[in-house]
């Protein structure tokens, strides 16, 4: 086995060469080059660790976002169901009164024909007595020629009518 | 060439260690020549910084070859997390560095390059003396992190909780040797897999050329067979270079648990 038997010959040349290239393998590859990978990976795991929390904080916030909108939608919603049945009350509340004051005029409006008629009315009907009492002087003056007066003829018409 | 000598396909050839160039290097007594284990140790470093500069772009939203340096990155790391705690984080780097080169070394010296002429394949992690000292270093680091953290209190780490008066010195000297063992058994358990494997199948690649040599009957009888387990086999140590590359990553960060957490 020439790993015993060559092993008195050969040890200071196989640890001085291991030396050399083991020495050379950990500080050129070892000390630098993994260190770099190694932070490498380390940088971007930590990336993907903030990249991550980032996303969920992000979504974090749209959630608390969407909450405000909802709820101002919902105030929204409210306000405007509110708004409706105000105008709706207040379209009814301002019909009525105009249908008020529409029936307050022509109430009065009525009362006014009213009046005008009854008016007229007591005006024939006082133009009447003069006409009648003037017809009954004339007649008495034609048929008797007995001049009456227009006071006593008015008074015998008033009492004819009284009569019936 | 073996072919052509039979039976005399050495199995251990495999583990040969000798200069590149032929020529030794030998400094302050030492001999530090540049071996076809040092090389495929420098191969097995370029393959992996290759591979690691390909994923170097840092993008944000990674590329496919990125992807899959940062899987293999992710996995050293969330085994350190899993066995140490956040603060293993600290040791990404060695625990990486040491899991990726014993998984290319592995990985590579399955890799069929033999049939390149010239061209020789070589495990690194089938050598004791590599395995040895990459537990070493594993067993050193947390012996440091040990007494640097908690001074003398590491030796408490001997005594487990709820251990009576009476039993604290034996349990003291069984778990003493249980520590010292460590670095052993992490250095023999990767040596002993890769050339176990390693023999395994350059035994059934002798049989298979063997059989060719002899006959056709043979080849019905011997080679075929043989092909079938090794391509079986084969399968078989992909897996088992990476489990071993795992497994000692994970102990080197289970035992690094003991000295950052003590119990």
């Amino acid at each position: 086995m020439p790993q015993i038997s060559q092993i008195a010959a050969t040890y200071a040349s196989q640890i001085f060469w291991l030396l050399i290239t083991f020495g050379l393998l950990y500080f050129v590859v070892g000390k630098g080059m993994v260190t770099k990978i190694v932070a490498t990976v380390d940088a971007r795991e930590a990336k993907i660790e903030g990249d991550l929390a980032a996303a969920e904080a992000a979504r974090r916030q749209a959630d608390t976002v969407e909450d405000a909108w909802r709820a101002q939608m919902e105030a929204a919603r409210v306000a405007a169901a509110a708004e409706t049945a105000a105008a709706k009350a207040q379209a009814t509340q301002s019909a009525e009164a105009q249908v008020k004051a529409a029936d307050a005029s022509l109430a009065e409006r009525l009362g006014h024909h009213d009046f005008a008629i009854a008016n007229a009315k007591a005006e024939a009907l006082a133009n009447l007595d003069t006409v009648a009492a003037e017809a009954a002087q004339q007649l008495v003056a034609k048929l008797s020629g007995i001049d009456v007066s227009v006071d006593q003829a008015a008074h015998a018409v008033r009492e004819v009518r009284a009569h019936g | 060439m073996a072919a052509a000598e039979g039976s005399k396909i050495d199995p251990m050839h495999q583990f040969l260690i000798e200069p590149v160039a032929g020529s030794h290097w030998v400094v302050g007594g030492y001999d530090l020549s540049f071996t076809n284990s040092a090389l495929w140790m420098v191969v097995t470093l370029a393959s992996l910084a290759a591979f690691m500069i390909g994923g170097m772009k840092r993008e944000l939203v990674p590329g496919r070859w990125q992807a899959a340096v940062e899987g293999f990155t992710g996995f050293v790391s969330a085994m350190l997390v899993s066995n140490v705690g956040p603060a293993g984080k600290r040791f990404i780097p060695y625990v990486f560095s040491l899991f990726m080169f014993i998984l290319f070394a592995n990985i590579l010296g399955l890799l069929p390059f033999g049939v390149v002429p010239g061209v020789h394949p070589f495990t690194v992690t089938s050598h004791l003396t590599v395995t040895g000292v990459l537990a070493i270093i594993s067993f050193a680091i947390v012996l440091i992190v040990g007494f640097g953290k908690h001074g003398f209190h590491f030796f408490s780490l001997f005594v487990p909780h709820g251990t009576p008066v009476v039993m604290i010195p034996l349990i003291f000297v069984v778990e003493l040797m249980s520590f010292l063992v460590r670095p052993f058994s992490l250095g023999l358990r990767l040596f002993v897999a890769m050339t176990a494997g390693h023999i395994l199948l350059k035994v059934l690649a002798a049989f298979v050329i063997n059989g060719i040599n002899m006959g056709p009957g043979y080849v019905a009888l011997v080679s075929l067979p043989s092909f079938a387990l090794m391509v079986g086999i084969t399968l078989l140590e992909l897996l088992v270079a990476g489990i071993q590359a795992y497994v000692f990553a994970l102990l080197t960060s289970v035992y690094l648990n003991d000295a950052v957490n003590l119990h």
